[in-house]
């Protein structure tokens, strides 16, 4: 039977809902689920995480230099439990995305990136060729899974479980080569992109920094998140935790609206697994008409003020 | 100090991907290659890095058979000093290719190496993680600001929250996002010059390092498709088409 250990996501403060996919995946390899998590006054997160259905047991470890996720920290504290455990599992987001292959190093195997299927324990569907391509991987017997999930693909768990909690310290001191400096954060209030159900999103055709407050008005008016192209990130007008896309975010929401985005695959990527995909631009042979489901040629800055209207 | 830079070839980012009808793999014929996009963005740093005088020399190292010299080619035309090849007849997985790489950097000693944070093809992600971790050193990943300060380096790195600065000692693996910088483009002298600069070539075997452990590749399928979409003429029919599907 295999033995799953999650390494759960947080930013301090509360569990990011990367942790509940990772663990719906982990139900489809099957197995006793346990979820670590590492951080400093870590007891309402590890109670979290200890929430979710079929959860077995957290071990939270507790220490004041493992409240940033610096992975050659993380990775010791991982290697240092991961004994017995047949999979190690971490959410396919920035934070997963440089700890987990540190940890598959330190373990001698290969990673597999972006699990979206389920096949057999040691056997998963993943995206490559930004999604054009999706393949079988199989881990060779023997070998220790080491895998990012691709949330877009997972639900979350439900919160109806009842694990243990078990608080340990830490089992190595800070590694003296890597400081923690700060995070600075651009975005507001709004719902968090990667688990918004509504996301109204801007591109090039938006303009300017200035312009995008049409796309804000509008989310805001749909409790929705707000993401954005890479033209436009580069371009200056949103900051880089909005890009959506092969190098950005990749989202599941239930209604996605594109406005003025041209639909590069390298953003289509980040939004085929949205339930619903809404595209407005001006230039009817834009690609993204091409994925979208409902699609409407014309300015964005007439039509936002009067979805406005017939929304009040 | 001298900065290795990894290059890995693959299918140019605008070509469109198309999978072979009896699921063995995707279409390469006749399909045109190129550096990884976010290799490029990494070499393009380490030169700009060795023309501020904070480098001697700019490494270009790529794994694979002897069509990647093309793309080492392509990197000594934009000006790094050297290119490595490490022949290899199989498409190497991370693992190996972070392997094979410690055993370069071990007779290099650089002080800085320097790679795109995933290579388009496989997206995986994974190989600078990976080196870092084989050579004991920090880690930087998805980079999209780099200040060297002496023995150490301050970097901005792209996470999903926002903007991450994190300060690690040298030497070092920075992965690096696409907002770096830009790279230069290449012109037709620097192709020629090209031509004389060193290409050494050195298999896995010479380096010791063995394939192990790989993943095994199964069958290639196309993505799902989505059914095929309206068109709307105005808001108000938009609206409505959202209300009828229960979005609003």
């Amino acid at each position: 039977m295999s033995k799953i250990l999650i390494i759960a996501e947080h930013d301090g403060q509360s569990l990011n809902i990367s942790t509940a996919k990772c663990v719906t995946c982990a139900q489809a390899i099957g197995g006793n689920i346990d979820i670590a998590v590492f951080g400093s006054g870590i007891e309402t997160i590890a109670a979290e995480a200890a929430s979710l259905e079929s959860v077995a047991r957290v071990i939270a470890v507790d220490a004041e230099h493992l409240s940033a996720p610096i992975a050659a920290n993380w990775a010791n504290e991982v290697l240092a439990i991961a004994d017995g455990y047949s999979h190690l599992l971490g959410p396919s987001t920035t934070l997963g995305k440089d700890l987990m292959p540190r940890i598959a190093a330190l373990a001698g195997v290969n990673q597999v990136s972006d699990i979206m299927a389920v096949n057999a324990p040691t056997s998963f569907k993943r995206p490559i060729y930004a999604g054009n391509a999706i393949i079988d991987v199989e881990v060779p017997a023997g070998a220790t899974v080491v895998a990012t999930v691709r949330i877009a693909s997972w639900q979350a768990a439900a919160t109806t479980g009842g694990g243990s909690v078990e608080v340990r310290s830490a089992s190595s001191n800070a590694v003296k080569h890597t400081r923690y400096v700060g995070l600075k954060s651009g975005g507001g209030e709004r719902p968090d992109l990667q688990s918004a159900q509504r996301v109204v999103s801007g591109g090039r055709g938006v303009g300017s920094e200035e312009n995008f407050k049409v796309i804000y008005s509008l989310a805001d008016k749909l409790g929705a998140g707000v993401g954005a192209s890479r033209a436009a990130v580069d371009a200056g007008y949103v900051p880089n935790e909005m890009q959506v896309g092969q190098t950005g975010k990749i989202i599941s929401p239930d209604l996605y609206m594109a406005f003025g985005i041209s639909g590069a695959i390298q953003h289509v990527t980040g939004i085929k697994d949205a339930g619903t995909i809404v595209a407005i631009n001006k230039d009817s042979e834009s690609p993204i008409f091409e994925i979208a489901d409902i699609g409407l040629v014309g300015d964005l800055f007439k039509i936002i003020p009067e979805l406005e209207k017939l929304l009040d | 100090m001298k900065i290795l830079v990894g290059i890995k070839r693959v299918v140019d980012y605008n070509v469109r991907v198309r999978v072979l009808a009896d699921g063995s793999g995707v279409d390469t014929d006749g399909v045109k290659m190129s550096v990884n996009p976010f290799d490029e963005i990494a070499l393009e740093e380490a030169l700009r890095i060795r023309d501020a005088g904070n480098a001697e020399e700019v490494i270009v190292v790529s794994a694979g058979g002897d069509e990647c010299q093309q793309q080492l080619r392509t990197g000594l035309a934009m000006g790094a000093d050297r290119a490595i090849q490490i022949q290899t007849s199989e498409g190497l997985q991370p693992l190996s290719t972070a392997r094979a790489f410690l055993k370069v950097i071990e007779r290099e000693d650089p002080g800085l190496v320097l790679l795109g944070k995933q290579a388009i093809d496989d997206d995986n992600c994974q190989t600078g993680q990976m080196l870092a971790a084989l050579w004991e050193r920090p880690q930087a990943t998805s980079a999209s600001k780099l200040e060297l300060n002496g023995n150490s380096a301050t970097v901005v790195r792209e996470v999903d929250a926002g903007l991450e600065t994190i300060e690690i000692d040298l030497p070092a693996v920075v992965t690096v996002d696409l907002r770096l910088n830009e790279p230069r483009f290449v012109k037709l002298p620097d192709i020629m010059k090209a031509k004389r600069k060193p290409m050494d070539v050195v298999s896995l075997e010479e380096l010791g390092v063995a394939i192990e452990g790989n993943l095994e590749i199964g069958h290639y399928a196309p993505p799902p498709q989505r059914e095929q979409g309206i068109m709307v003429e105005d808001a108000a029919q938009l609206v409505e088409e959202l209300k009828n599907r229960g979005l609003l």
